[in-house]
């Protein structure tokens, strides 16, 4: 499934270590420098995939021209984690699209004009064919790319077909022979091979087109929120307050995995301050689900609520999940922030009535 | 050999890169293996000054409670001072700190990611605390600079 380092890319990687700028670079960024920056971490040092789907894979640079690889970078993918890089100017664009091309095959002449199909047709063939991967309104499998963090024998997951990125990105001429030609190595199979002929093809292609028409999906909003805490006075005192935290997120199926000062760990023991105070808890099976949806989730957990009295106010705050989402651009994360903000509120609010 | 490259690579492209966009989260790829590499970040840190706090061991939990997964730890660090400086004034910022940074493992590779501390300025209109955001950036990329090229 995941392809180990291609002859080709050792091939490349000589030269281009060769032409490399010099190491405190004045010279302007090259391809392989963006790429590396911007994108391996996702997309696999040699494209081989990861967070992101993989690049270096034949059947798909094969078949898909630079316009498609250039505007994807441009316009990202919104929702579905991958960032538009708005602001690399065309130059750094082109150089990594550049680039990704020295992983396989070059470029295929495609057309640029639009396919004629029935998209009702389409429509019919697309519920019987795709739906079970790209789901029934193109909205693609949960979770993005390669899942990691888990077993590696996982599929790769399938993309929105439906998203603004990709239709802005993709040509007709492109989706048609992505369709024929299936890509070898991913589960995304030759629609010649599932004994579909050219009619239907041109259909399928037509009734993709058409998510353009419609609303954008809900996969493509970011939430909104103000503040990136939530903050609650407590009717209660210090103690009572955590005992009430404890009891509250107890209640709510999250066990409470500890509990310490604030700046524990970063001062001598014994000089903490005592009037901050973190309880820390987790419901691994949230934790589980919320890894396969993003493995950058790591950075909400494990769940705290801090306790902290000052001038004799006690004050009981948590991250807001709400304020954090857009940054990951995810919006299988929107649905798990909105319920984690959920959790935070009815846990400070219970713990502070 | 090929991690050498790698790594030269890196760092060449990290020393030319162009700067990082804000409101983004801050994500490298490390070629080396977890442990290494999670030795590597730990060192890291304390070289530039900050305190180790904690690493919450994120996968062994999982695997307690019968799920299967790689390995997954958090890594929380800050200075004292810095952050207890920070509380008084913007207690808005205690859920935030001490700062973390998640390390996976991917393969015989390893991920970090932590948010980009310049996220937050937005939000706080204060230019001290927007100095100090600078630093902390300035920091988290030396840090995970200083790991990518660590043999
Ligand atoms: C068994 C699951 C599966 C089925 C069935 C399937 N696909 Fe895919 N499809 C995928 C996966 C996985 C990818 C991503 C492959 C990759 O990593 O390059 C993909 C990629 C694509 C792409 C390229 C999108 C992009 O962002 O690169 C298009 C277009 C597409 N599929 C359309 C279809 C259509 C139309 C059908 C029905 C005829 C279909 N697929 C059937 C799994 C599937
Ligand atoms: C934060 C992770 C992330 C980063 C960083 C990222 N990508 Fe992506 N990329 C993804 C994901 C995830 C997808 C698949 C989207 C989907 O499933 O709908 C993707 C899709 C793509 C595709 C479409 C692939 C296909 O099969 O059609 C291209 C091309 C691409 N990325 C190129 C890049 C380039 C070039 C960069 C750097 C400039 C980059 N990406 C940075 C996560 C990322």
């Amino acid at each position: 499934m995941r392809r180990r380092a291609p002859g080709w890319f050792v091939a490349w990687l000589l030269p281009s270590l060769l032409a490399v700028s010099p190491l405190w670079g004045q010279a302007a960024p090259g391809g392989e420098q963006l790429y590396t920056r911007n994108c391996a971490a996702c997309h696999g040092s040699d494209g081989r995939g990861g967070v992101g789907v993989p690049l270096a894979l034949e059947d798909f640079l094969a078949n898909v021209p630079d316009s498609y690889l250039f505007a994807t970078i441009r316009h990202g993918r919104p929702g579905r984690v991958m960032p538009a890089f708005d602001r690399l100017n065309d130059s750094e664009v082109q150089a990594i699209v550049d680039y990704i091309r020295d992983f396989g095959p070059p470029a295929p002449e495609l057309s640029t004009a639009a396919v004629n199909g029935d998209p009702r047709r389409g429509e019919a063939l697309f519920a019987t064919h795709c739906a079970s991967c790209h789901g029934a309104r193109g909205e693609g499998s949960p979770g993005t790319g390669v899942t990691f963090s888990r077993p590696r024998d996982l599929p790769i997951l399938a993309p929105a077909l439906n998203n603004p990125g990709f239709l802005k990105a993709a040509t007709d001429a492109m989706i048609r022979r992505t369709l024929i030609q299936g890509r070898e190595g991913t589960p995304m199979p030759s629609v010649t091979d599932l004994g579909l002929e050219e009619r239907d093809i041109d259909d399928i292609v037509s009734f993709v087109r058409s998510f353009e028409d419609r609303p954008p999906p809900v996969t493509a909003i970011r939430l909104e929120a103000d503040s990136p805490v939530l903050m609650y006075t407590s009717s209660h005192d210090f103690e009572t307050t955590l005992e009430n935290v404890k009891r509250a997120a107890a209640g709510m199926n999250f066990r409470i995995i500890r509990e310490q000062y604030l700046d524990e760990g970063m001062v001598e023991p014994g000089r903490e301050n005592p009037q901050q105070q973190m309880i820390y808890f987790c419901n691994f099976q949230q934790i589980n689900e919320a890894l396969a949806i993003d493995p950058r989730v790591g950075l909400f957990m494990p769940c705290r609520v801090t306790v902290v009295e000052r001038d004799g106010v006690v004050q009981v705050m948590s991250i807001n999940p709400k304020y954090l989402s857009p940054l990951f651009n995810n919006s299988y994360l929107n649905q798990l922030c909105d319920e984690m903000y959920a959790f935070y509120r009815d846990i400070l609010e219970e713990a502070t009535l | 050999m090929r991690r050498a490259l790698t790594w030269f690579l890196l760092l060449a492209a990290w020393l030319a890169g162009a700067p990082l966009a804000a409101s983004e989260l801050i994500m490298v790829r490390s070629t080396q293996s977890f442990p290494e590499t999670m030795l590597a970040v730990q060192k890291a840190i304390s070289d530039h000054g900050y305190t180790v706090s904690r690493v919450q061991r994120v996968d062994v939990g999982l695997t307690a409670s019968g799920y299967e997964t790689d390995r997954y730890r958090v890594v929380f660090f800050g200075r004292a001072e810095e952050v207890q400086a920070i509380t008084e004034r913007h207690p808005e910022m205690i859920p935030y700190l001490p700062w973390k940074i998640v390390l996976f493992a991917e393969e015989e590779e390893t991920l970090m990611v932590t948010y980009d501390p310049e996220s937050f300025s937005a939000f706080f209109p204060d230019e001290a605390l927007a100095r100090t955001f600078a630093t902390w950036r300035e920091d988290i990329h030396h840090i995970l600079e200083q790991v990518l090229h660590a043999e």
